[in-house]
């Protein structure tokens, strides 16, 4: 049963001398920690009233080991008070804040009470002391003031006079309750004096506790040492006082007590030198151990480490299923699942605890409780004694259910349920079409596996994680688990027109696809690729879609109503068969409409099946057909060149006309913006359509003269596919480079008038601003290639900037929202409250993931309404 | 001077009502909660004055969703 409570209130003061002497069980007075023989010294460190901090020795306090006492807190009684370095700027402000003669505020009533009335309870002391720094008479009893200044970190002056802790205690003192709970505090949690300590509370040895080396040596916890600093001053400034010595000597020892008690609480404290240790180490002390990403809040209670779980590199496997995960051998042979013991699943459970070898149990654990490594010393007891009620807790096996994830976690699909499959080697193995929900690729990423401990876990996992269930993506409703890169290059391979693929040929690739019919061959004996590939479609299937290659094609001319295009723009399935165009980005990519199809019409299971034996093709036909970059293929014919060169010189030659009327004063202005800023408009207009019509001629050519039976594709069948690549990114290899930009605009920055000097002073010109005529084939200028690194590093720093603040907008986001779910009314409520945030979830109660892109699938409804008839 | 006019004249602000008590009831029953679960709305808002609302009392908005059309939303006045 959860017990639930309901804090009422939570109450916050500082700790009051009284109240430290009556927590504390002993006084240290001794800055030893351990005698000679290993003892704790009375009175020391680690007096045992403080608790134990090692095993077998039992608390002087409470008389309990290690293990259950909880450790109790001595104290330092200061000869002279100290102030508290953090609350130094509140001591100031009490101290200009109150008459230091009679303790009342430094304004009138009336003055008080207006300050209460109009100002937030946290802000009142600070403006009470503002006033009253400027009151050089009491109104209350006629003294004089002078304003006291703090001298960081704990000096206060007033005008030139030190004033030590000892008069600002007596002044604090003064200070009538009545006036503090005017203030809005109080007075029996808070009393300013004792914002200047008297006695420092000793934290238990459970705090701090010694570490014992190799050596035997005992090595102390920082916090140790600084309160060892803290009683040894202590103790010196108690002596020197006793023995009458000048006063100058006492206050030298008073500040460095001061020192010490101050860096005890902030090793950073502004204006003190950091205590180090002997080594020269900077100490960890109070508010180190707290503060900051590694310190006790975030690094210790926020964060959480689990149990059953392995990181190891990820490498791709094709051979895989989507929904399978390769475990390597060592975790599988680590890490153990509890098996219950039932009359059912005795025999099984023998078997493993039977083994020697890999899938074996590790443990037996009886009814009662005990564990019992399984050992060859006790294998054959245990193996006697196992009955129902038993666990044993077995190896990893093929199948077992496990957590896989990859941060930073940014959405659901960043964890996902997988069946474990012990492979060889040392990396976890993916299939390569679950990479986009992670963002993961193999170029050294890390990823974490989680091994279910719990039957129910198990199911509820293996029901709702699993990455079929994730093929569509929730947040615009299409495929985000869809094949990539390779995989489609290889598909569009296959698929072109001209394809063919010998009988036997077809045979080998269609049984290691896991396909076991061959398509018709013809006459020849050749198979058409189209015909494999259609071995995987469902029969009744029938799609008409445009291709990725098809809106090329149509963006270039090349095909469209009434014109003949060597390849069919649209992707045709007439009755589960591919009758035109090609398999391409369009069909089985991220989005694709095949695979969202095929996932919505046939099911999770027909889908991944079906992601399954295209990659299993895709590896096949690669390793076959093979593909490849040269150097060759991105040489361009004498007319091509010729064009491209037209076209750059035309556009630098309307900037040149530009720059002429700029300079006469004819240039027309665009609405809203001056000369200046319209010239450079133009000009950047001019050259950018110049590099769109250079990318367009040589996405025509490439289009014309590669895509043909006899062309060689080599590298560009990744763009034809949408796998990877662009043209902008051909037009840079091949046509020009471009204008360089930096925030959307000409590089400016740089020398006077100019960016780089190998240009004149003042000129506009295209080049002078990060315009390349050249492209990578055959290498940039200098200047050229300068420009081209200042737009390249402003986009490093922007992709830096952004994913951090995108990052920390999305932590908040869901740190805001994690506990909202949604219930079974369709309410939107907060979980630990039970309150409404929406009525109807999304304000029309629909799961994003049965859509498509935010509308209802008519098409798959409608097939399955009329039977797959269109 | 054009005649005095009413903030829920204008586009963006969502039509608003009190409901009776009946049909606070009613809404309590439907969605089983306290009037305390349900969303807040202070009752210095602007609106709130124009239909000069008491603490207590739940108003109906109608609120215009870009996916779903009309939606009605419910907040207590607190």
């Amino acid at each position: 049963m959860v017990t639930r409570k309901t804090i009422g209130e939570i109450r916050f003061g500082v700790l009051s001398p009284e109240m430290i002497r009556k927590m504390s069980t002993v006084e240290v007075v001794v800055p030893e920690t351990y005698d000679d023989d290993g003892f704790p010294v009375d009175g020391g460190l680690m007096d045992p009233h403080m608790g134990v901090a090692d095993p077998g020795l039992r608390c002087k306090t409470c008389g309990q080991k290690m293990s259950k006492c909880p450790g109790h807190f001595g104290r330092i009684e200061l000869v002279r008070p100290v102030v508290h370095s953090e609350y130094a700027r509140y001591i100031e402000y009490f101290l200009n804040a109150f008459c230091p003669k009679c303790g009342r505020p430094l304004v009138s009533d009336e003055a008080l009470k207006e300050i209460v009335a109009e100002s937030d309870p946290k802000k009142r002391l600070k403006m009470l002391a503002k006033k009253g720094a400027t009151v050089k008479k009491c109104p209350h009893c006629g003294a004089e003031h002078v304003a006291v200044r703090l001298d960081k970190p704990t000096n206060f002056f007033e005008g030139d006079r030190r004033i030590w802790p000892t008069e600002i205690r007596e002044r604090l003192e003064k200070i009538p309750d009545a006036d503090l709970e005017r203030l809005g505090f109080d007075p029996k949690n808070f009393r300013p004096e004792w914002l200047v300590l008297t006695v420092l509370p000793v934290p238990p040895v459970t705090v701090r506790p010694s570490i014992i080396l190799e050596t035997g040596e005992r090595a102390e916890d920082d916090l140790t040492h600084k309160l060892a600093d803290i009683v040894r001053i202590n103790q010196r400034l108690k002596e020197n006082i006793d023995a009458g010595a000048p006063q100058l000597i006492i206050e030298d020892l008073w500040d460095l007590l001061q020192y010490h008690v101050t860096t005890y609480f902030n090793n950073e404290t502004p204006g003190a030198p950091p205590a180090r240790h002997r080594s020269g180490r900077i100490l960890k002390t109070i508010i180190q151990r707290l503060k900051g990403k590694e310190g006790r809040f975030r690094y210790n209670l926020s964060g959480k480490r689990v149990n059953f779980a392995g990181r190891s590199v990820i490498t791709p496997d094709p051979l895989l299923e989507i929904d399978e995960v390769g475990v390597p051998e060592v975790m599988a042979n680590l890490i153990t699942i509890p098996m219950h013991v039932t009359e059912w699943n005795l025999d099984e459970a023998k078997k493993y605890v039977a083994s020697k070898e890999y899938p074996r149990a590790l443990y037996v654990i009886r009814p009662d409780g005990t564990r019992k490594r399984v050992t060859d010393v006790n294998r054959e007891e245990l193996l006697e004694e196992l009955a129902p009620g038993y666990v044993i807790e077995r190896q990893v096996i093929d199948g077992d259910v496990v957590l896989f994830n990859r941060q930073p976690s940014l959405h659901r699909m960043s964890m996902m349920a997988l069946r474990a499959r012990i492979l060889p080697g040392k990396t976890l193995r993916i299939h390569p079409a679950i990479c986009p929900p992670y963002n993961a690729d193999f170029d050294g990423d890390e990823m974490n596996i989680h091994f279910l401990q719990t039957k129910e876990a198990q199911v509820e996992a293996r029901e709702l994680m699993i990455t079929k269930k994730h093929i569509i993506s929730p947040r615009y409703g299409g495929p985000i688990i869809a094949p990539t890169k390779d995989i489609i290059t290889a598909m569009f391979l296959l698929t072109l027109p001209w394809t063919r693929l010998r009988r036997d040929e077809a045979m080998d690739l269609l049984y290691f696809a896991g396909v076991y019919e061959v398509p018709q061959a013809d006459e020849d004996g050749y198979v058409s690729g189209r015909d494999v590939f259609s071995t995987i479609l469902p029969e009744d299937m029938n799609m008409k879609f445009p291709s990725k290659l098809g809106k090329f094609l149509v963006s270039t001319g090349l095909a469209g109503p009434g014109k003949k295009s060597v390849v069919y723009p649209y992707t045709v399935i007439e009755n589960g068969k591919l009758v035109a165009g090609v398999i391409d980005k369009a069909a089985i990519g991220g989005n694709g409409k095949l695979i969202d199809y095929i996932t919505r019409r046939y099911g999770e299971d027909a889908a991944a099946d079906f992601i399954a034996k295209v990659t299993r093709m895709a590896y096949w036909i690669v390793r076959r057909f093979g593909f490849t970059v040269s150097y060759e293929s991105l040489k361009t014919p004498e007319e091509i060149e010729r064009k491209i060169d037209e076209i750059t010189d035309a556009a630098i030659k309307k900037v040149q006309e530009y720059l002429e009327q700029y300079e006469k004063g004819q240039l027309e202005p665009i609405p809203g913006r001056d000369l200046r800023e319209s010239l450079e408009i133009y000009i950047m207009i001019t050259l950018s359509q110049a590099a769109k019509d250079v990318e367009n001629l040589l996405k025509r050519y490439l289009l014309e003269t590669k895509l043909t039976p006899q062309g060689v594709l080599d590298n560009f069948a990744q763009i034809f596919s949408g796998a990877r690549g662009s043209f902008a990114n051909i037009r840079n290899l091949m046509g020009i480079q471009g204008q360089a930009a930096v925030r959307e605009k000409r590089p400016y920055r740089g020398f006077y008038q100019r960016v780089i000097s190998h240009f004149k002073r003042g000129d506009l010109g295209p080049f002078a601003h990060g315009f390349a005529r050249s492209n990578l084939r055959d290498g940039l200028s200098m200047d050229e290639m300068f420009f081209w690194g200042m737009g390249g590093r402003m986009g490093e720093v922007d992709k830096g900037v952004s994913t951090q603040i995108t990052g920390y907008y999305y932590r908040r986001l869901s740190n805001a929202m994690m506990d909202l779910l949604v219930f079974p009314d369709g309410t939107v409520r907060e979980v630990t409250r039970d309150s409404i945030v929406q009525f109807v979830y999304g304000d029309d109660g629909i799961d994003p993931q049965a859509l498509r892109h935010g509308d209802v699938p008519v098409d798959v409804i409608a097939d399955e309404v009329l039977g797959g008839k269109q | 001077m054009a005649a005095k006019r009413s903030i829920m004249d204008h586009v963006l602000v969502p039509k608003a009502r009190i409901l009776s008590d009946d049909e606070v009831s009613a809404l309590l029953e439907k969605y089983h909660v306290q009037k305390e679960n349900l969303p807040k709305i202070l009752e210095g808002d602007p609106v709130v004055k124009e239909l000069g609302a008491k603490k207590g009392d739940v108003i109906e908005f109608e609120r215009n969703s870009p996916i779903a059309g009309k939606t009605l939303y419910y907040r207590v006045v607190v």
